[in-house]
């Protein structure tokens, strides 16, 4: 009966699918005249509460906050869901390291909604505790932390934890058990391998340097990306042609907000089936990631409204929705 | 004349009840907790979802019927147990089992149908009519399956 521990969480989430917007909804708030009428209309639409009245950043962070209280809500098992979390962990690793070697504090830096939120990662560095941080996270500490102190080259010490990040993505994706899971920690992995080749390719780094920032994973040959890389961007684009990322190729080649658009909609792709699943961990995890890219998609049109973007350049950076 | 007779037919009328009802119960209860996801965020939608939730009910009832015929055919209701052979006893007992195991399998595979057809209700509760009938299919061969005892248990004479 193991199978059916999610027939509660699914419920509720179908439940819930039912207020998340579509495209015709985005659309509406692409034909808003203002930042202020897209604010409105979200609003309008149940976003925010009563503390984040008018306040675009606010309302923004409550709704992540939302998605996130739900899922801890009726979720049987949160482990599964340390795939999403690793970012923002790794992120707040990263921002403790430099602020504890340069001496610096700032809050407004951290995430707080992730295992360890910022002021305890501040103090676990400072005080040099690595022991209490989980899994292969205390050597990377360690290490980013050394690295920083000798060499003061922050780029390196940055790679040391992205790459850190990756591989517990991957790592955490396996183990988890949940083929989907695995394919969205697969899939997160190979993008970011992805960025790293773009960027290395336009900035002229070596091959050292592209081997030491890549993550393994199952779904891109990594020697092939940093040959291709090494030739150029229209090699990179060939290569995308030949693995499963062939539609990113053509993205690559139109512009780099194109391929951040096609990386998140590749996604949410991936994840449509799961609307159809009844008792898998699946619809929670398509639930979660629809509701970032719908309040990224909120944020790209408010952003794109306050400075004056014409509709075709925001239209550009729309992403697919969920539903 | 041996006293094994009545064991094996009252046999029957536990493997019945037992396994049907357990098949309904575990039906029953995934359904149920698929219900409650759904009205814990729409509570206008609980008497839909309550229908559907109590589909895979019947089974325990089915098994209920046969278990009652089979007490009333061997005398344990209505006083004086009838003196069965271990043959008769015996062919009491097969006749009960098509609606235990089949109540049982088929309870749960419905359960399963029911919690599914709930998340039809949560999207587009105007398809209610389309989300009930999939785990009504299940229903059928439950019914197949009573049809079968039914006949077998009326049918051996006592």
């Amino acid at each position: 009966m193991s199978n059916t521990k999610y027939a509660y969480a699914v419920a509720r989430i179908r439940a819930l699918e039912v207020s998340l917007f579509s495209d015709a909804f985005i659309e509406q708030l692409l034909s808003c005249k203002s930042a202020e009428q897209v604010l409105q209309s979200v609003v309008e639409k149940g976003w925010g509460d009563m503390d984040t009245e008018n306040d675009a950043e606010a309302v923004l962070k409550r709704e992540e906050e939302k998605a996130w209280e739900v899922i801890r809500d009726v979720a049987p098992d949160m482990s599964v869901f340390d795939v999403l979390s690793y970012p923002k962990l790794y992120h707040n690793l990263k921002a403790a390291v430099k602020e504890v070697c340069t001496d610096t504090e700032n809050e407004a830096m951290f995430y707080d909604d992730c295992p360890i939120p910022g002021k305890e990662m501040y103090q676990i560095i400072e005080s040099r505790e690595f022991s209490r941080l989980p899994g292969n996270m205390s050597r990377t500490a360690q290490e980013a932390m050394d690295t920083l102190l000798h060499t003061g080259d922050g780029q390196i010490c940055d790679i040391i934890v992205d790459r850190a990040a990756l591989d517990a993505i991957e790592e955490a994706g396996k183990k988890s058990g949940e083929p989907i899971i695995e394919n969205y920690a697969d899939t997160t992995v190979a993008i970011a391998d992805i960025k790293i080749a773009v960027r290395a390719q336009k900035t002229g780094k070596s091959a050292d340097f592209m081997r030491s920032a890549m993550a393994e994973c199952g779904s891109l040959s990594l020697d092939q990306l940093i040959r291709a890389a090494l030739a150029g961007a229209e090699e990179i684009a060939q290569y995308l042609e030949s693995t499963s990322y062939a539609g990113g190729a053509d993205a690559l080649r139109e512009s780099p907000s194109a391929f951040e658009r096609w990386c998140d909609n590749r996604m949410i792709e991936t994840l449509r089936p799961q609307k159809y699943e009844t008792f898998s961990v699946g619809p929670l995890l398509g639930y979660l990631i629809a509701r970032e890219n719908e309040i990224k998609t909120v944020r790209i049109i408010l952003t794109g409204k306050q400075n004056g973007f014409t509709d075709d350049a925001i239209r550009e950076r729309i992403r697919e929705m969920y539903v | 004349m041996s006293e094994l007779g009545i064991v094996y037919a009252l046999l029957g009328a536990a493997v019945a009840v037992l396994l049907s009802g357990t098949g309904s119960a575990i039906g029953v209860g995934i359904a149920g907790q698929a219900a409650s996801g759904v009205v814990t965020e729409d509570p206008s939608k609980f008497a839909k979802v309550l229908i559907i939730q109590l589909l895979p009910g019947t089974q325990g009832l089915y098994g209920l019927l046969i278990g009652f015929i089979t007490l009333s055919k061997i005398g344990v209701l209505g006083g004086g147990l009838a003196d069965l052979s271990v043959q008769t006893g015996l062919l009491i007992l097969a006749a009960c089992l098509p609606i235990g195991v089949v109540g049982l399998l088929s309870a749960v595979a419905q359960g399963k149908t029911a919690a599914a057809a709930i998340g039809i209700v949560a999207k587009k509760p105007e398809q209610f009519g389309k989300a009930m009938l999939f785990p009504a299919m299940v229903e059928t061969y439950a019914i197949l399956a009573l049809l079968i005892s039914f006949l077998a248990v009326s049918g051996i004479q006592v």
